[in-house]
């Protein structure tokens, strides 16, 4: 038994609990940026320990959920090709493109493999001169210096058979996009630990005072999620809107130098869509002109590319925050992690693959805990 | 993908082109590049995410950390391999800070 009551400190998630039940005065939606906090919370039920009046929105930091659908076309046009190793994460595999997946490719005679690091596909481009291998380049900042380092290794080995296809996205511009919405009803955020321990957050104060809203860098822990949710209510309480650091045993204001170092050399800013969402203008990176010619975009022709998005498909406005996974018809029904329709529901950091694994096992706990009491 | 494991640095390399180091993650080891914590010893404890090492964490954090994760069944999904049960952690650095 893993929920609900089993945290690894239950006694300290209760007092955080209580402490925030005690300064809660009114209703206050908070914004969860990272997937992996989505997970945390439903896998431990920390909305069930909340007080009615918290409302916490599913942000879209899940890297597999809004990589636009056009990207996931390109790749498996790409891994479909003679002649081609495309690498990629594990859980890009299952993410549906317009009329199929990686994992159809690959068991149509794709050779389509998984890599844990960046690095592996390099040193497959090493193995296989005769190949052309490409990397499935996706993620926030916490991804990209992994991919950045493996284009700048390629380029210095001289391999003229490895590429990458890059689809980058950046937090900061996602906040800014999130709070010029008209329907915004996000008024405080949870900022993605892990991309901040690599970018730091001195990117974040100006967000904050200019869109009045506190973001607090939280961890992924049942416990620091608590804490972040904690803070975040005190400072809505206070009207207050600062940028406070709940993070701080992995996190600091500078963030790792040398990965920004890195990054602004292989990569330029550039516009993206966002599966669901649609452009957000500066919101990602592409390879820097010195690193042209290892895209995979130039290397292969990808540009007669059409989409066709499931139209029952609601993810973009879970995405948002606009409903919630449930208010979808589709889930649970037609739409569950064995036959997802969208992104959100096949990786298991979306918002709607964590409602559908956890949110049974929740009411459960309840029925069981009051069967017994 | 979000997850970042903690792991400690049990061993260093450099092949010429990039700092790498062998990592203890709760019984599993792996490979890791160093090249994002430049001055990270052997004994460090680290926060990976795919493959590269790229936060320091102090080590009462990272076992605490390490031990939730295996609890959750998230070392398996992060690292794709399962630590084996007759693990016992590496013994606690010699050297003590003060
Ligand atoms: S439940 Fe399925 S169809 Fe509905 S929004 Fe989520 S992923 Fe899309």
């Amino acid at each position: 038994m893993k929920y609900l009551t089993e945290f690894r400190d239950g006694a300290i998630a209760q007092k955080l609990a209580a402490e925030i039940r005690q300064m809660t005065t009114r209703h206050w939606a908070i914004m969860e940026v990272c997937g992996g906090q989505t997970h945390s919370i439903m896998r431990n039920g920390i909305d069930q320990l909340l007080p009615s009046e918290i409302e916490l929105i599913h942000g879209p930091g899940c890297p597999v959920c809004v990589t636009p659908l056009e990207m996931i076309d390109k790749a498996l046009a790409i891994a479909a090709l003679p002649n081609v190793i495309f690498c990629s994460f594990g859980d890009m595999l299952r993410v549906p493109g317009s009329d199929r997946d990686l994992f159809r490719v690959k068991s149509e005679g794709g050779d389509v493999r998984v890599v844990y690091s960046p690095l592996d596909a390099v040193q497959l481009a090493v193995q296989h001169p005769t190949k052309q291998v490409v990397f499935f380049g996706i993620g926030f900042e916490t991804t990209a210096p992994a991919n950045a380092m493996a284009v700048h290794l390629a380029k210095k080995q001289g391999l003229t058979n490895f590429s990458m296809l890059v689809s980058h996205v950046l937090v900061p511009p996602a906040i800014d996009a999130i709070m010029r919405s008209p329907t915004n009803r996000v008024q405080a955020f949870l900022a993605a630990g892990h991309v901040n321990s690599v970018m730091g957050f001195w990117q974040y104060p100006p967000l904050a005072s200019q869109h009045r809203v506190p973001i607090v860098i939280t961890g992924f822990e049942p416990l620091d999620v608590l804490e972040g949710i904690r803070r975040c209510v005190r400072q809505l309480e206070a009207g207050e809107h600062e940028v406070e650091n709940a993070y701080e045993r992995v996190v600091t204001f500078d963030g790792n130098r040398a990965a920004q170092a890195l990054l602004e050399e292989v990569f330029a800013e550039s516009d993206r869509a966002w599966r669901g969402i649609g452009v957000i203008p500066r919101s990602g990176w592409k390879l820097s002109d010195a690193y042209a010619d290892y895209d995979a975009e130039n290397r292969f022709d990808v540009s007669d590319i059409h989409t066709h998005e499931s139209p029952e498909c609601r993810s973009g406005e879970v995405l948002q925050g606009a409903i919630k996974p449930t208010d979808c018809p589709a889930f649970g029904k037609q739409c569950t992690p064995r036959t997802p329709f969208g992104a959100t529901m096949v990786s298991s950091e979306g918002a709607c693959a964590a409602y559908f694994n956890y949110g049974r096992v929740v009411q459960l706990e309840r029925v069981r805990v009051r069967v017994h009491a | 993908m979000c997850l970042a494991v903690p792991g400690k640095i049990v061993e260093i390399s450099d092949d010429g082109m990039v700092r790498m180091a062998k990592l203890d993650f709760g019984g599993i080891q792996k490979q890791v590049c160093l090249a994002y914590l430049p001055d990270a010893v052997v004994g460090d404890y680290a926060i990976v995410h795919v493959g590269f090492a790229i936060s320091r964490i102090d080590e009462a954090s990272a076992q605490e950390t390490l031990r939730h994760f295996r609890e959750l069944g998230l070392l398996e999904e992060e690292l794709g391999e399962i630590p084996d049960d007759e693990y016992a952690p590496p013994p606690p650095c010699p050297v003590t800070y003060q």
